[in-house]
């Protein structure tokens, strides 16, 4: 079963990325195959955006949202967006993105972080917490610093 | 100017441990390139043709004496003893070693400075006017508001990895000193038929390869929406700017294909959510930013008086009165001028200043100018508040450094990008053409006869040296491995902005002088009275030049 690192802590469970062509029971849908079979999960690409699935947040546990590529940002948006939508369930960020964004990952929202690699997930992990004061309101915080500051 | 509290330089100093540990993982084999790439570039580092490039935020152009002398201090320790001034008011180091990096970052976070997001595609320094808070022509002091976008920009977690860079001004005069038609984002401080004061926004403005002046996306905005409306247009601009291509990357494109009207609906359809949301300003907060931006302790000075003594101590020593006339300006306040440094000397790049240089500068700002300076987009540095009294030893102690060139507004005060000599980027090397020109036009008399000029030098597409809204725009092309300039005219970064016009097939480096020179004799023979060089193109439009400058000789 992969690993994952899930609320903080490292673990394991059965979903694995999804598969356009043939699907297995493990597979999360892709946004097509989560339009055909509502299902409580489905994975987002860049370029799907989270409209088609604002009617349907409470019927949801996981969002998966891939990274092709570390340099595409548009992921970072469509979990804040969720977030603020009132989304409570698991944001899930799979593919390319580099340890190193998972402190950003995270104050979108994200919640779960599944690499390709599995060596290095205590030291992702750590990263986590590269800064204990942000000034911008997040998924975890919404009170942005301004709001707080003593 | 804002004095950092325990938060924001705790951000700066976690920022530091953080790039000191990606450094070390980088220089340890555990992070490819690739991947160290965008971490060091949203710290300021890029990798040059002979050297990396630290550029240093210098947020909307303020250095106060203590963070001046940090400038020199690291100049001469870390690099080769002089930095550059940038077109987005920022400072640029050509010679440090990546090793060295997080040391100085270190260092620049002792006096409350950092490199954070100076490139990279993200969100990146906010710049302003120069003269914000003593211009006498301006309806609200726009640092505050700059200071609050650059707290929010600072490390978003939203907007780290953007299609494209992004870039935000902010002015609050009704003429444009901070080229707002010509970014990302331009934000205008404007008063509604109530009178009461919010912001115009613009957006899709740029410069780079497809020049395009911005649109008006909101006509009048309260101003504690400002953040939370910014931020549906980045989250629009992430989510839907292309990224297939590097060139159309940009948000100008973006507007231009939705369309205006289509572009503002789609921020109105992500603004409702999140307006009246956490990310709304309190008045608390913006009372909060307008505190650091108060008046200094002003003398209360006879202004008539002092304006006498100054004209009369300007007709004693012409040379000084000259150097008043082009390189000070009227100030709000009775009895004090702006001054602006010229670092447009023959002989020196454009925008560079030596370590020695800096340190006076601190020690002059100590003296006359309540302890601070500006940088500005057309690489000079100001002196805010100086007393007309105080003029003449001020002059006396920039000049004896090389840093009072009466050339202000003037050909010979370019805006020249490091070009080729220095960016990797670059197609053709610019300070030699920069220099070149310096040396054609030294005479001052027939400079200052030409009127104000703003000659604009990029070493390529990319437009760093603005060559779209110079008067004169020069921009380096390869045509076939050769470095050749192609020059435009008409072009404006102030409140009647426009982009230069292509006046036709480039020209080689070594013509470059006379080129120049025929335009301007061209202009000369053509202007009407008090005619501006911008006045007469826009009268006459580009062909009577584009015949002078292409006539065969006989």
């Amino acid at each position: 079963m992969p690993k994952l690192i899930r609320d903080g802590a490292i673990t394991e469970d059965h979903w694995l990325p999804a598969d356009g062509d043939q699907p297995g029971p493990n597979n999360i849908p892709t946004l097509a195959q989560w339009r055909e079979d509502a299902a409580g999960a489905v994975q987002l690409e860049p370029g799907d955006g989270v409209t088609d699935l604002l009617p349907a947040l409470d019927s949801l546990q996981l969002v998966a949202i891939n990274f092709p590529v570390f340099t595409d940002g548009r992921g970072f948006s469509y979990a804040r967006e969720l977030r603020q939508r009132g989304y409570r369930g698991e944001i899930r960020a799979l593919g390319n993105f580099l340890r190193d964004q998972m402190t950003y990952l995270s104050r979108c929202g994200f919640n779960a972080f599944q690499s390709q690699s599995d060596s290095e997930l205590q030291e992702a992990l750590d990263s986590l917490d590269d800064f204990s004061v942000h000034y911008q309101g997040s998924a975890n915080q919404p009170e942005p610093l301004f709001r707080r500051r003593a | 100017m804002y004095i950092y509290d325990e938060y924001d330089q705790k951000i700066v100093d976690e920022r530091v441990a953080q790039f000191r540990d990606q450094t070390a993982r980088f220089l340890a084999g555990k992070m490819t390139d690739e991947q160290f790439l965008p971490l060091r570039l949203q710290n300021g580092l890029y990798i040059q043709r002979l050297a990396p490039m630290l550029r240093i935020a210098v947020p909307y152009g303020l250095l106060n004496s203590t963070q001046l002398r940090k400038l020199a201090h690291i100049t001469r320790d870390y690099d080769k003893g002089y930095a550059h001034i940038s077109t987005r008011q920022n400072i640029q180091l050509n010679w440090p070693l990546l090793e060295e990096v997080p040391d100085i970052l270190a260092e620049l976070a002792s006096v409350q400075m950092h490199a954070i997001q100076t490139s990279g595609n993200c969100i990146r320094n906010t710049t302003t006017d120069q003269f914000a808070g003593v211009a006498a022509d301006e309806l609200e002091d726009p640092r505050p508001w700059c200071e609050i976008i650059r707290q929010w920009s600072t490390l978003h977690p939203e907007f780290a990895f953007l299609p494209r860079k992004f870039k935000i001004a902010v002015c609050g005069t009704s003429e444009d000193r901070a080229a707002i038609h010509t970014h990302d984002i331009g934000v205008e401080l404007v008063a509604n038929a109530q009178g009461e004061v919010g912001f115009r926004v613009l957006a899709g403005g740029g410069l780079g390869r497809t020049p395009v002046i911005g649109s008006v996306i909101c006509d009048w905005l309260e101003k504690r929406h400002l953040l939370t409306y910014l931020e549906a247009i980045l989250r629009v601009y992430n989510q839907h700017g292309r990224r297939d291509n590097k060139y159309k990357a940009r948000i100008k494109i973006l507007v231009r294909a939705m369309g205006v009207d289509a572009f503002r609906e789609a921020v109105e359809a992500e603004w409702t959510p999140i307006k009246d949301g956490p990310t709304t300003l309190t008045g608390e907060e913006i009372e909060r930013a307008k505190s650091f931006f108060t008046a200094p302790d002003y003398a209360a000075i006879d202004g008539a008086a002092s304006s006498e003594a100054l004209t009369a101590q300007a007709e004693s020593d012409p040379i000084f009165g000259n150097w008043v006339k082009r390189n000070t300006r009227p100030h709000r306040v009775p009895g004090y001028r702006a001054v602006t440094v010229s670092l447009k000397a023959t002989g020196y790049a454009p925008g560079d200043i030596t370590d020695r240089q800096l340190e006076l500068v601190a020690d002059l700002a100590d003296q006359y100018a309540f302890g601070e300076a500006r940088t500005t987009h057309e690489q000079n540095l100001v002196l805010a508040d100086v007393r007309e009294d105080e003029l003449y030893p001020l002059w006396r102690a920039l000049q004896g450094a090389g840093l009072a060139t009466a050339n202000i507004g003037y050909l010979t005060d370019m805006i020249c990008c490091p070009g080729g000599d220095f960016c990797s980027l670059a197609n053709a090397k610019s300070i030699p053409v920069a220099e070149a020109i310096q040396q054609r036009f030294e005479d001052l008399d027939y400079v200052y006869d030409l009127g104000p000029i703003d000659l604009n030098i990029s070493g390529c597409m990319n437009a760093c040296g603005h060559h779209h809204i110079g008067h004169i725009g020069v921009l380096g092309v390869d045509k076939k491995g050769e470095e050749f300039y192609q020059v435009c005219l008409g072009g404006s970064q102030a409140k009647d902005a426009a982009i230069a016009k292509i006046l036709g097939p480039s020209f080689k480096q070594e013509d470059m002088p006379e080129v120049i020179a025929k335009i301007l004799t061209t202009y000369l023979d053509l202007r009407q009275e008090e005619e501006t060089f911008l006045g007469t193109y826009q009268r006459v439009g580009l062909d009577p030049f584009k015949e002078r400058v292409y006539a065969k000789a006989d």
